[in-house]
């Protein structure tokens, strides 16, 4: 493995504001469908809303940052299954990343509730008001996003995984500090502090 | 006993005449809908009960009669939490005030096939004049009144305390109406 092979500034910048709004989006949500209706309730609706279109327009920009710069190749240790593994859950990842933002905003638009971003841009409805299908979406919103956050859990618990057990560049080449390891063959290093 | 009777059916021969052109909207082709703005989001919602007389001539604008009965807690929002929410006191106050009413005061014309109706609008016990221009389109055997009017809702007190917040739902509410009459 080529240990000076890392993500560039720009993948590791979005990685982390995209991890950060993804989140804080998934825990917000999951905070504010429990709370009373009020008019708090309202104005959190629509942050949520606000954040999920820029998640989704993030994504969008990674997707095509990543087709022009290509991910650093995965470390030779991994067998055959680890590298299918972490191939796969990084498609569903960038899937989920889409489809969350997607199905709120169908649901919203069932709903009958339009999603305006930042209280400026409308985002226009595909769906006409339709209180069944909101319903449904509802549900499919809910099996999406909490599909999404499972997979950014195992998706964090492998970074950790590879850092503390593979002792491998995986986490640290997608980090904006924390230099990486020398060259692996010499035996077992201790990480460099910073 | 029989005198009174007598008189109220004396009473009622001679209010008769003053009816007799009243008729009732067809409710399944008319529609009352509203659109206010949550969040700076216009949303739209409708009232599914409602009912109303009208006794109108093109002709004669000024001598127009009209009345009109909104079941409040016939409401539909889209959301059942929106609809729950708005029958409670602090919103429509249903169980105390289940009716909002309008009686048109005054119609006059405002150019050809358009009117303009003021009146006493009464939602939640509380009283205000407003006025609505509409339109009128006869064909094929009905008559088609269609027009828009926009209330302050902190007027009627229609969402208290913490929903008086305008930045949250905008204090102007559009009110959107189409009632079909048999001609």
């Amino acid at each position: 493995m080529n240990y000076t092979e890392r993500y560039t500034r720009t993948a590791i910048a979005l990685h982390w504001i995209a991890a950060v709004l993804i989140v804080g989006n998934l825990s917000w949500g999951l905070y504010m469908t429990g709370l009373e209706f009020s008019p708090a309730k309202l104005k959190y609706y629509s942050w949520h809303k606000w954040t999920g279109v820029t998640i989704f327009t993030i994504a969008a920009l990674r997707l095509l940052w990543r087709l022009r710069h290509p991910a650093p190749a995965l470390p030779g240790h991994m067998p055959a299954w680890e590298r299918n593994a972490a191939h796969v859950s990084h498609v569903l990842l960038y899937v989920l990343f889409f489809a969350a933002p997607l199905s709120g905003w169908l649901f919203s638009s069932a709903v009958g509730f339009q999603t305006v971003w930042f209280g400026v841009i409308p985002i226009p409805d595909l769906l006409e008001k339709n209180r069944e299908l909101a319903e449904t979406l509802k549900l499919v919103h809910r099996s999406i996003t909490y599909t999404l956050g499972a997979l950014i859990a195992l998706h964090a618990a492998a970074a950790v995984k590879h850092h503390v057990l593979d002792r491998d560049d995986v986490l640290v080449r997608m980090l904006p500090f924390l230099k990486q390891r020398p060259p692996a063959p010499p035996p077992p290093t201790l990480p460099e502090t910073p | 006993m029989k005198r009174t009777s007598l008189l109220l059916a004396a009473a009622l021969l001679a209010a008769a005449p003053a009816f007799a052109a009243s008729q009732k909207i067809d409710t399944s082709k008319s529609f009352i809908r509203f659109v206010s703005k949550q969040m700076n989001v216009p949303v739209e919602g409708k009232f599914k009960k409602f009912e109303g007389n009208v006794d109108f001539d093109p002709k004669k604008p000024e001598a127009a009669k009209a009345e009109f009965e909104v079941e409040l807690g016939s409401i539909d929002m889209g959301s059942p939490e929106g609809e729950t929410e708005a029958v409670r006191p602090l919103w429509f106050n249903t169980a105390q005030f289940p009716k909002a009413k309008f009686v048109a005061a005054t119609v006059k014309a405002a150019g050809p096939n358009k009117y303009e109706a003021a009146g006493a609008l009464t939602i939640k016990g509380i009283s205000q004049n407003i006025t609505t221009s509409f339109t009128l389109n006869d064909a094929s055997g009905t008559r088609t009144v269609e027009g828009t009017f926009t209330l302050k809702r902190l007027q009627f007190k229609i969402g208290e305390k913490q929903w008086a917040d305008t930045e949250t739902v905008a204090d102007d509410v559009l009110v959107k109406y189409r009632f079909v009459l048999p001609l």
